[in-house]
């Protein structure tokens, strides 16, 4: 058995040699017929890779979930669908304080509901000295429990007061772009900014949490909830954040669903008139999204890989014809029908590779041009790697075989007399 | 039985005809019996269209007889399948030819390895018997050249290296001179004058005269059938020193 096994690797350590030899010898065209592979499977892995960085800066919670946390709110935030379902989703009722008021109140599973209400649009925000934001800065009424439910830990100064709570004082707190924009040198706290005309004292503001998706999402103004009640009226339109254990989370969601029905008067049966968004449902929704996306480039790429194959075969064939007094060599020392198979066939399989890796080293890099613009960490999508390599291996032994077994069956006195 | 008169060949009847298509055959051996002892060294002459190549070819083992008996070291191999008559070739059987039939695009030892890849043998034991092989033949300081960095003399000395490297029990040469000018040529008949010496047994096909009497016998084929099977009187003698 042992032999038997060392004659086989023997044989590829020599298909090896012989293969890249052969590459060699023929640059142009094994570079050719390598470009079919290696687009091929650049295209797959290049896709796979994008969607990776994205998928997996969703799930380092980077953009505005934290890990164990999910949010409530009327519409799910990317909306698929025909516009039917989305104009339904419009047309849902908001969630109203009082209804977000009963879930915290109710929700025994949940660590911290911090509820929230947003000013519809964005905002400029004026420091004393005329510095001004991009229009770019949401501002939220926010109750105390939203900073554990974000895991916004105050980087400088305090926390809204129970009495500024209470009272509807005019005090704010600032993330971290608005503190880079109007306070690049100077100590924001106890300043005064303006959203419009209306002066806000700053109290604190907010760690940065080295935000990936660009950036704009520590772009707020978070002032109390009775705050906002008092400019913009009690008739808001609220969200919420739960945070729950890790063991928990989909207890969790469970619970803050039924009370969220109840107090909706959702009938039993119908589908929820909310959405509930976490990591899970995003990435789902996103998957769901870019679903077409992929099984496009999967098709478009599967063809260029077949007709890649078929540039194998002919490279293959007339490799065969090439090397017929080769064969007949080979044989006539005692190769056996097998041996010539298999050589053939790793050669296929080798040039299949070859065109494989640079294929999905490109793919990796080109993917990951994404996360570089987006500061994400670069992903490696280990899973498509493999299926690349195993497509690959497939593709050469496919496209090998006929001239594999042309060359086995070669007559070794004729291959000899071979010009 | 003894080592010296030990029957290495045996041929009885062997035919061979070719079906051209249609009704048309060419019989290019009708009927050869011969046999060959251990340590012979034997020239099989005649001139193109005779049957010797064919006779070659099944000796060899490249080709099996249409009819007859071929054994070989007592088995039979006339009705053996591809595999085992590749075995046969890699063991048994050390092929030098007119045109040396190295790989070009391999170096001199990689050529010698060739048949011990196909046996089996470990890289190890493997670049050891290469390497005497090619001290053998006196190219020790020529592993590492490819065939066209070598002159025809020296080609054709690997190609012997790689003849001898399984330890066949018989050396084939077809025309081994015959690419070679008449002073190489006469370098690798001195060669081959030395490996007989050593024990081996050569079969050599030629059509030149002046190199067949380097031979200890001579067997004349004519139209597909053994004309004169004699042994050398006057054995042309070339100085080994």
């Amino acid at each position: 058995m042992t032999g038997a096994l060392e004659t086989f690797l023997h044989e590829v350590k020599e298909s090896l040699t012989m293969a890249i030899v052969s590459i060699k010898t023929n640059k142009l065209r094994s570079i050719l017929t390598l470009l079919g592979i290696a687009v091929g499977v650049f295209s797959i892995i290049g896709v796979m890779t994008a969607m990776g960085v994205l998928i997996s800066s969703i799930e380092n919670g980077m953009t505005f979930l934290g890990a164990n946390t999910f949010q409530v709110q009327k519409t799910s935030p990317m909306m698929t669908g025909d516009i039917k379902e989305r104009l339904k989703m419009m047309n849902r009722k908001k969630i109203t304080y009082e209804q977000a008021l009963r879930v915290k109140e109710s929700s025994t599973l949940a660590k911290a509901v911090g509820m929230f209400c947003y000013l519809n649009g964005s905002k400029v925000v004026v420091a004393e000295d005329g510095r001004k934001t991009n229009p770019s800065v949401n501002v939220s009424g926010r109750d105390i429990e939203s900073f554990l439910a974000n895991n916004w830990i105050i980087e400088d100064g305090r926390l809204f007061s129970q009495g500024e709570m209470n009272s509807g004082s005019y005090v704010a707190i600032l993330g971290a772009d608005v503190v880079k924009k109007l306070y690049p040198k100077s100590d924001p706290i106890g300043q005064t900014i303006r959203v419009d005309k209306r002066k806000f004292q700053v109290i604190g503001i907010v760690q940065s949490k080295g935000s990936v998706l660009g950036g704009g999402d520590e772009s707020f103004v978070l002032i109390p909830l009775n705050t906002f009640f008092g400019i913009y009226g009690k008739d808001q339109e609220f969200s919420f954040k739960v945070q729950a254990d890790a063991m928990a989370i989909d207890d969790c969601m469970e619970q803050v669903r039924g009370i969220l029905r109840t107090a909706r008067h959702v009938p039993p049966g119908a589908e929820d008139d909310f959405a509930i968004v976490s990591n899970d449902s995003l990435i789902s929704q996103f998957n769901d999204f870019t679903k077409y996306l992929r099984l496009g480039i999967i098709i478009i790429s599967s063809i260029a890989l077949l007709a890649a194959g078929v540039g194998i075969m002919n490279i293959m064939l007339v490799s065969v014809t090439e090397r017929t007094r080769e064969i007949g060599i080979r044989k006539a020392v005692g190769a056996r029908r097998n041996n010539i198979m298999t050589q053939f066939v790793l050669e296929a399989v080798l040039v299949s590779e070859f065109g494989g890796m640079i294929g999905i080293i490109f793919g990796i890099l080109g993917g990951n041009i994404i996360a570089l613009t987006m500061n994400a960490s670069p992903v490696i999508p280990y899973d498509w790697v493999l299926i690349g390599f195993i497509t690959c291996s497939f593709i050469g032994i496919v496209f090998g075989v006929y001239p594999a077994w042309k060359a086995a069956n070669l007559d070794p006195i004729e291959s000899l007399r071979y010009e | 039985m003894s080592i010296s008169n030990h029957v290495v060949i045996n041929l009885q009847q062997i035919k061979k005809i070719y079906d051209m298509g249609g009704a048309e055959e060419v019989q290019a051996l009708r009927g050869v019996s011969l046999q060959i002892q251990k340590n012979e060294y034997v020239a099989i002459m005649g001139p193109s269209g005779s049957g010797k190549s064919t006779l070659m070819n099944i000796i060899g083992c490249l080709d099996t007889p249409s009819s007859g008996l071929y054994e070989f070291n007592g088995v039979n191999v006339s009705e053996m399948n591809d595999n085992q008559l590749a075995k046969i070739r890699n063991k048994e059987i050390g092929f030098v030819f007119q045109t040396f039939n190295l790989l070009a695009r391999s170096d001199s030892l990689h050529n010698v390895e060739l048949p011990l890849i196909y046996a089996g043998v470990t890289s190890a034991d493997r670049k050891r018997l290469a390497r005497e092989a090619l001290e053998h033949v006196g190219l020790g300081d020529r592993g590492h050249h490819k065939p066209n960095e070598l002159s025809g003399g020296q080609r054709q000395r690997v190609a012997v290296a790689r003849a001898l490297v399984n330890r066949p029990s018989i050396l084939l040469a077809d025309e081994p001179t015959g690419n070679l000018d008449s002073k190489t040529g006469d370098e690798i008949m001195v060669l081959f004058e030395e490996l007989h010496s050593q024990g081996n047994t050569i079969i050599l096909v030629t059509h030149e005269e002046y190199i067949a009497e380097h031979a200890h016998r001579i067997i004349r084929i004519r139209d597909g059938m053994i004309e004169i099977d004699e042994i050398v009187k006057n054995r042309k003698k070339i100085n080994t020193a």
